[in-house]
C-alpha cells in the first residue's frame, strides 16, 4: 500500500498546509487584481506578499544564492522534512518536482548574482540536490497542467517497483511575465477573480504557489491523513495540442483506468482541474458525465490559487486530503451558476459530509489528462 | 516479456534505424533545414508538421521513421500505447524564442503559436495526435539520457495496462540535438522476430550507444 | 484592394507557418477556417496578432474575428474600414 504522509502549502494563503486551510475554510482568496512590474495593465493573480517572502527568506541558509522558485522549493521541502523527520540523504528516499516553467524567471534576467545555467531544470534540481544532500538527483516532471498529480502517480509507481521508500513530490511555479503574456495572447486570462464551472466564466487566474508532499510505503508515516493512494492513470486526448477534446475523450479515460475495479459508494468530491476557461470546464463535465460521475459534488479550488501550474495537481490534492481528514467539503469558488453542460452537481458552500474517498482530476496543454483515487485507510 | 521492436537515432544530420543509417542530410544544413529535409525524405503529407517548433518536428520524424515498416499502431490498441519522453532542457530553446518576442516593450507581440511550444510534454501531445494513440503519458528532464529512467518509468506503465511504448530523448539545445526512440511492445502482441532485444536498461544502453556517430 | 489581398496572402502564410501553400493557391473568397485552408483556434488567435503587428488593429474581443476572419477578403476589407491599409 502507498500512503500519504506529510504536506506543505507555500502561497498568497500561507506558508503552511494548515494555514492555508484555515484560510479556505474561511473562504478567503489569495487572488488579488494587482499592477504587476512589466505592465501597466492590472492583473488579478495570486502573488505571493513579496515583504512576506523576505520574512520567511530568514529561514533558508545563503538565502541570496537562491531564485525566488528555489527558495520557496527549499522551505517547502523543508518544512515537510523536519514534521516527518525522514533523512533526506537516506539512499531510499527520492524527491520528485513537478514543474512547468522551473527558474523562468532567469530568462527575464531577474537576477545578476546566479548562474544563468539554472534555467535548465536538471540544475535547478542538482542545486536543490545540493542544499538537502539528497543521496538521487531529483527526478524532474515537466508535462504541463496535469505534471502535480502526475508526479504523485508516478511516485507511487516507482515506490511500488521497489526502488525508494519514500518520495518527497514538490511541485512549484512562479507567476513570470512569460506565462502571463503567453495566456493573454491565449486570450485566456479573466480580469476579474476566475469563477470555474459559472456560467459567466470568462478565463483563469495565474498564480504562484509551492506544494510539497511525502509518498511512502510505511504505515508509520501515514499518520497525518490515514490516507492511501489506490490508483491513477494518464491519458492523452490525442486530438489538439492546446484545445481540450470536445467529447472529454482523454480525461474520461484517465478517470476509467483509475476508476475501474474501484467502490465509490463512499467518494465524497471530485476536485476538478476547474481553470475557468469556457472550453476547459465545459470538457471536464462531460468527461465526469461519461465516466458516470452525475452524483459525485465537485469543486474547484482555482477560485482560490487561480492556476499555479506545476503545483496545481499537489496543492490541491495536499487541501483535499485536509477536507477528508476534517470531513469537510469545501466550496467552488467563484461559482454560482451552472454553465456547463454535462450532469454534474459543484458544492456550493462549505459544509460537513461524511465520506471515505475523493477523486483529484487535472488536463493541460498537449492534451493530457490525469486522474487519482485517494482513500482513507 | 517486453522487447525493443524497433529504434531511430538522429544526430548530426543522420538518421539511423535499427542501426542503419537510412538518411543523411546536406552536411551544413542547420536543424531547422535538415528536419524539412527528413520530413520529404519520409515522404508523408503532415502540413500541420510545418507549424511545429524544431523539438516536435525531431520528435516526429525520429517516431515516424521509428515506426516505418511496422505494424505497431495496428497490433496494439491505440489507448493502450504510451509516450514516455525525456530530454534536458526542457522547451527552453523555444523559451528563449518566446523571450524575445516580448523583451522589446515598443515590439511587443507575444505569439499563442510560439507560446503553446514552451511546455516539453507538447512533443508527446503532437506524437500522440499524428498516431492517435491516446495511453499514458510523461515527460522527463534529466541531465543526460537515463536508460534506467526510461525503461523502470515504462516497466511501471506496463504493469498498469499499458500493452506497447514509444519512448525516448528527444533534444534540442542551440544548435545541438539529438532523438533517440525505441518502440517497446508485449511479446504477445508482436510477430516474433529475432531482431528484437528484451527491454532492459542494458539493452537501451546498447541501443543508444551502437550508431556509428557515438564512437 | 486586390494589392491588399495579395499582401495579406503573403503574411498570413509567413505568419502561420503554411510553407507548403502557394499564394496564388488562396483562394481570397474561400473560408480561412473549417473546410478552406483549415486553419485552427492557434491560428485564429496568430492572426490577431497579424493585424496588430502589420496594421496597428487591436481587437479586444476574439468574438468578432468570427466574422473577419471569414476570407481572406473580409480581412482586407476589414483592414480598410478600419483605414489601415
Amino acid at each position: 500500500m502507498i500512503f500519504t504522509s506529510y504536506t506543505n502549502i507555500i502561497s498568497p494563503l500561507g506558508f503552511s498546509t494548515k494555514e492555508n486551510y484555515a484560510a479556505v475554510c474561511e473562504s478567503k482568496t489569495g487572488v488579488k487584481k494587482i499592477q504587476l512590474p512589466f505592465s501597466t495593465e492590472h492583473f488579478c493573480v495570486g502573488k505571493i506578499d513579496d515583504a512576506i517572502f523576505e520574512q520567511q527568506l530568514a529561514a533558508v541558509k545563503n538565502s541570496k544564492e537562491h531564485t525566488k522558485l528555489e527558495a520557496l522549493s527549499i522551505l517547502s521541502i523543508q518544512d515537510v522534512i523536519n514534521q516527518s523527520g525522514i533523512d533526506p540523504t537516506d539512499n531510499r528516499t527520492l524527491l520528485i518536482y513537478s514543474t512547468t516553467k522551473g527558474n523562468i524567471d532567469i530568462l527575464e534576467g531577474a537576477y545578476k548574482h546566479i548562474d544563468s545555467k539554472r534555467a535548465y531544470l536538471p540544475a535547478f534540481a542538482k542545486h536543490l540536490q545540493s542544499y538537502f544532500k539528497l543521496a538521487h538527483a531529483p527526478l524532474v516532471l515537466s508535462n504541463a497542467c496535469i505534471s502535480g498529480i502526475l508526479a504523485i502517480i508516478v511516485a507511487k509507481r516507482f515506490i511500488e517497483q521497489g526502488a525508494y521508500d519514500q518520495v518527497m513530490v514538490c511541485g512549484g511555479d512562479i507567476l513570470s511575465e512569460f506565462t502571463i503574456s503567453g495566456f493573454k495572447s491565449f486570450n485566456a486570462l479573466s480580469h476579474e477573480p476566475s469563477r470555474p464551472f459559472d456560467a459567466n466564466r470568462v478565463g483563469i487566474n495565474l498564480g504562484e504557489a509551492v506544494s510539497t508532499i511525502l509518498v511512502t510505503n510505511k504505515k508509520e508515516l501515514a499518520t497525518p491523513y490515514h490516507t492511501q493512494i489506490m490508483s491513477g492513470a494518464s491519458a492523452n486526448d490525442a486530438n489538439h495540442i492546446s484545445g481540450p477534446s470536445r467529447t472529454g475523450e482523454g480525461l474520461f479515460q484517465a478517470l476509467q483506468h483509475t476508476l475501474q475495479h474501484q467502490n465509490l459508494s463512499e467518494t465524497g468530491f471530485i476536485s476538478a482541474h476547474g481553470t475557468a476557461t469556457p472550453f476547459n470546464d465545459e470538457m471536464e463535465s462531460i468527461a465526469f458525465e461519461r465516466a458516470g460521475l452525475t452524483t459525485i459534488p465537485v469543486n474547484s479550488l482555482k477560485g482560490y490559487y487561480g492556476h499555479t501550474l506545476g503545483a496545481a495537481g499537489v496543492l490541491e490534492t495536499v487541501l483535499s486530503l485536509e477536507s477528508l481528514k476534517h470531513q469537510q467539503l469545501i466550496k467552488s469558488e467563484g461559482y454560482y451558476t451552472k454553465g456547463v453542460s454535462g450532469n454534474i452537481t459543484m458544492i456550493e458552500a462549505h459544509q460537513p459530509a461524511q465520506f471515505s474517498s475523493f477523486i483529484k482530476t487535472a488536463s493541460g496543454f498537449g492534451g493530457c489528462n490525469a486522474a487519482a483515487l485517494f482513500r482513507k485507510l | 516479456m517486453r522487447y525493443i521492436t524497433s529504434y531511430a537515432h538522429i544526430k548530426n544530420n543522420r538518421v539511423s534505424v535499427n542501426g542503419e543509417i537510412l538518411f543523411t542530410g546536406t552536411p551544413s544544413a542547420g536543424l531547422p533545414e535538415f528536419l524539412t529535409e527528413a520530413y520529404k525524405a519520409l515522404a508523408i503529407s503532415y502540413p500541420k508538421f510545418h507549424k511545429m517548433d524544431s523539438l516536435c518536428k525531431l520528435g516526429i520524424v525520429c517516431t515516424e521513421f521509428a515506426l516505418k515498416g511496422t505494424n505497431f499502431l495496428t497490433q496494439n490498441p491505440l489507448d493502450k500505447i504510451a509516450i514516455v519522453m525525456s530530454n534536458a532542457a526542457s522547451s527552453l530553446e523555444t523559451d528563449r524564442h518566446y523571450q524575445d518576442t516580448i523583451k522589446d516593450k515598443s515590439n511587443y507581440f507575444p505569439s499563442p503559436a510560439v507560446f503553446v511550444y514552451t511546455l516539453p510534454n507538447i512533443v508527446i501531445g503532437e506524437i500522440a495526435i499524428k498516431y492517435k494513440t491516446t495511453g499514458e503519458n510523461a515527460f522527463f528532464v534529466a541531465e543526460k539520457p537515463d536508460a534506467g529512467l526510461l525503461v523502470n518509468y515504462t516497466e511501471t506503465v506496463f504493469q498498469e495496462g499499458t500493452q506497447a511504448a514509444i519512448c525516448g530523448w528527444i533534444e534540442v539545445d542551440g544548435n545541438s540535438y539529438e532523438a533517440f526512440i525505441f518502440l517497446a511492445e508485449i511479446s504477445g502482441n508482436t510477430n516474433k522476430n529475432s531482431n528484437f532485444k528484451p527491454l532492459n536498461q542494458l539493452t537501451v544502453t546498447e541501443l543508444y550507444n551502437k550508431t556509428i556517430w557515438t564512437h | 484592394m486586390d494589392a491588399l489581398i495579395e499582401k495579406l496572402k503573403g503574411q498570413i502564410i509567413e505568419q502561420l507557418n503554411l510553407v507548403e501553400l502557394k499564394p496564388e493557391e488562396i483562394n481570397p473568397d474561400s473560408p480561412l477556417f473549417g473546410e478552406g485552408l483549415g486553419l485552427d483556434s492557434i491560428d485564429a488567435l496568430e492572426l490577431i496578432v497579424l493585424l496588430e503587428k502589420h496594421y496597428g488593429i487591436k481587437i479586444e474581443d476574439p468574438k468578432d474575428g468570427k466574422t473577419i476572419f471569414q476570407s481572406v477578403r473580409t480581412m482586407a476589407e476589414y483592414i480598410k474600414s478600419q483605414g489601415k491599409s
